[in-house]
């Protein structure tokens, strides 16, 4: 028994395959944070001034604010002046105009994520703004998705862009005063995402962004806003990799998703960000709100994220299911390995009448790692007939790690259905010896086992992502078993 | 095919198995049987490679190679099954899948390419048939919420799919109505052949009645005290194991 756990460990210790720095000049702020700052970021973004006031208003109000401490995770106290509050790669000055023009070390990195940006704009039809750093370096397919009348850009350009539409929606599903990592993002914000999609209008195709974080020391918060105007339809996949780093590196993003009547919105997400050493130095700080509010009938939005990386992983995406017949819809993969914790879930904020929502999580624990679900269903006194259907299951790999479950239920209507399921189970020597006698090896069992724990979610998925995370998954746990 | 010489086996400090011979030949069925604690079960894990137990002395010949070096994996794809007395639940993974992946497993160490789906899956319904069982057990999660019957029965399922030269069964039989140990039987029979041999590992005579064993041997505080043909059986359950340890102190 003794020799298999060894085995156990040894899978679980595979290292981070994306790890590497790129090496560009990065033209950065020096460390710390205050008005002066702020103005100096929103000058060289070259805002209006709203976006300005709205930023001060935040930071003000984070001055006031206390960190939190009621995550069940442990780290140091993070110094909020020893960060860089923005960086750019100095190529990005005179700004490209075209693939061409991007500086090929950017490209190459790019590479050697498995994500070359021509490939993809040619095979896959996927339209990408990648974010690397804290500047968007290439939007792609923006004509064709501007032909349908989608917009789909860096949140800085749309600011330039359009800013009737940051004015009227920017911090209305996330106000800037909403938490403390959401006011900081507020203030400081670097760049992000922003699409919107107009009335009746189908998205002709699913749209992408790949995150990076690569200066050291910068943090970095990113943005996006995606609107879904009546009738309309969108997937979005958003995937993370970063490179190796000893420092922990803290990034607070949040993204604010507005769907109206009759829209739908399918945000997916892959997380990998480097996740600590076997002994957990380093990793990153993934401190995230992510919240949708289906303002409009029959509006209906699907979060669906599979989470490997990140040292500590904070994150509830969350639904406000304000019109009637609205739809919110969770499904969470969590694995922690090493020293990872995690501690993620979902709100389910229901108003409207003949709301429904459901939660799918399954937490994958190794190694040291701890992994809490954390939700809440919550249903209003006018939310007649809504109802929830909620699965949470733990699975254990080795006996170092820890599975944690916090479920909140508050109902003040009594034509509201509730439906909790909740699992905790272990891979056990005994699975193992029983698959291998059989033929199959530890590796192949572990990585079957932990496939079949996730089959639900993974089918919620867009293929080429299912295909990604599931690859993710046997990264994380190849070798473990020899 | 089989050879064990010698064996002796202990767990923490604690000698389990002392001294067992035994040769097993292709076509032949043999009765391992004994009281509680004998080491039967220790015999038929040993076979099989499992972690924790100390082999001190003696060697197993599997086909002539040395079985207690080959992995477990090794051993499944060198042709040894065992049917576990208490089959382990592996939920979220179809019967179907589960199957297709050890199958394969073998094949592919045997240089035999992957079956194709349909044959596959055509082959299984068939030896399920044979064995009573609903197809719907396909899509079921690996054993997950199988009676103790059910369980055995997809034992023997996946021991007519994989087709392995050395079949040890450890206590098939215990748990099991009348029925369902007929069918199971029916399904042991089946596969007999000259190419192929059963190691039966049981507390009763019962399973005796419908495998005909070709040999009996019966364990006793970890050594073979007495082997012979099927009439040992008889004896056995008709004297009972305490004249077994009689026969032992005298």
């Amino acid at each position: 028994m003794a020799a298999s756990n060894e085995n156990l460990k040894d899978m679980i210790g595979q290292e981070y395959k994306d790890g590497f720095v790129t090496e560009i000049e990065s033209d950065s702020f020096p460390p710390g944070l205050n008005e002066d700052v702020i103005r100096a970021l929103s000058a060289k973004k070259d805002e209006p001034e709203f976006l300005l006031e709205w930023r001060l208003e935040a930071y003000r109000h984070w001055l006031t604010m206390e960190h939190p401490e009621w995550a069940f995770v442990e780290f140091p106290k993070i110094d909020f002046q020893e960060i860089s509050y923005y960086s750019a790669p100095k190529s990005m000055e005179d700004g490209p105009k075209s693939l061409d023009e991007v500086d090929p070390a950017l490209i190459d990195t790019y590479n050697k994520l498995g994500i070359p940006l021509e490939e993809q704009m040619r095979l896959a039809g996927v339209a990408v703004d990648a974010v690397f750093d804290s500047v968007s370096v290439a939007t792609t397919f923006k004509d064709k998705l501007y032909e349908a009348g989608v917009i789909f850009c860096s949140f800085s350009e749309a600011v330039k862009e359009h800013p009737e539409l940051i004015k009227q929606y920017l911090g209305t599903v996330v106000s800037q005063y909403d938490n403390f990592y959401a006011a900081l993002n507020a203030a400081v914000f670097s760049d992000g995402s922003f699409v919107y999609i107009p009335k009746g209008v189908r998205c002709p195709m699913e749209l992408s962004t790949y995150f990076r974080i690569n200066a050291a020391n910068t943090g970095q918060f990113e943005r996006t806003l995606i609107i879904a105007d009546e009738g309309s339809h969108v997937s979005y996949l958003e995937g993370c990799t970063a490179p190796m780093r000893d420092e922990n590196q803290l990034h607070a993003a949040v993204v604010e998703l507005v769907i109206l009547k009759d829209a739908e919105i399918k945000y997916s997400t892959v997380q990998n960000w480097y996740p600590g050493d076997e002994n957990g130095v380093g990793g990153i700080y993934n401190f995230v709100t992510k919240r949708a509010e289906c303002r409009g009938e029959k509006s209906k939005v699907s979060w669906t994220q599979v989470e490997t990386g990140s040292a500590i992983t904070w994150k509830y995406p969350s639904v406000i299911l304000k019109g009637d017949d609205s739809v919110g819809e969770f499904y969470s993969v969590a694995l922690t390995n090493n020293y990872q914790q995690a501690d993620t879930g979902t709100k389910m904020i229901h108003h409207g009448k003949n709301t429904s929502s459901t939660i799918i999580s399954k937490g994958i624990s190794a190694g040291h790692g701890q992994n809490t679900y954390r939700g809440l269903v919550k249903i209003g006194r006018k939310a007649e007939n809504a109802r929830n259907y909620t699965q949470c299951d733990s699975l254990l790999l080795g006996d170092q790690c820890g599975a944690h479950t916090f479920p909140y239920i508050e109902t003040k209507q009594p034509s509201a259905t509730i439906e909790h399921e909740a699992s905790t189970s272990k891979i056990s020597e005994d699975q193992l010896f029983y698959c291998m006698q059989r033929g199959i090896s530890a590796e192949d069992a572990v990585s079957m086992i932990v496939n079949g724990f996730c089959k639900e979610v993974f089918k919620e998925l867009p293929m080429e992502f299912a295909v990604e995370a599931q690859a993710l998954l046997g990264i994380s746990l190849e070798g473990s078993v020899g | 095919m089989l050879k064990i010489e010698n064996l002796h086996v202990s767990v923490e400090g604690k000698e389990i198995l002392r001294g067992i011979n035994l040769e097993i030949n292709a076509g032949e069925v043999h009765a391992i049987m004994g009281p509680n604690g004998s080491g039967k079960s220790t015999l038929s894990y040993i076979l099989a490679g499992r972690e924790g137990y100390d082999i001190t002395e003696g060697r197993v010949l599997f086909h002539g190679k040395d079985l207690l070096e080959m992995s477990v994996e090794e051993r499944a794809w060198a042709g040894v099954f065992l049917a576990f007395q208490y089959p382990v639940e592996v939920p979220g993974v179809s019967n179907i899948y589960f199957l297709k992946a050890a199958l394969n497993g073998i094949r592919k160490f045997n240089d035999l390419a992957e079956l194709d789906a349909m044959d596959f899956i055509a082959m299984v319904k068939g030896k399920m048939k044979e064995l009573d069982m609903d197809e719907k057990f396909l899509y079921r999660a690996v054993n997950e919420g199988f009676s103790g019957g059910e369980k055995k029965r997809n034992e023997i399922l996946q021991m007519s799919v994989l087709e392995p030269s050395l079949c040890v069964l450890d206590e098939t039989d215990s748990g099991l109505d009348i029925d369902a140990l007929k069918i199971v039987s029916e399904g042991v029979n089946r596969l007999r052949d000259s190419s192929r041999a059963f190691i039966l590992v049981t507390h009763y005579q019962r399973l005796l009645d419908y495998i005909k064993p070709d040999f009996v041997h019966v364990l006793a505080h970890g050594k073979v005290v007495k082997s012979g043909g099927p009439e040992l059986a008889l004896e056995l359950e008709e004297k009972g194991y305490s004249w077994v340890d009689e026969k032992l102190a005298s």
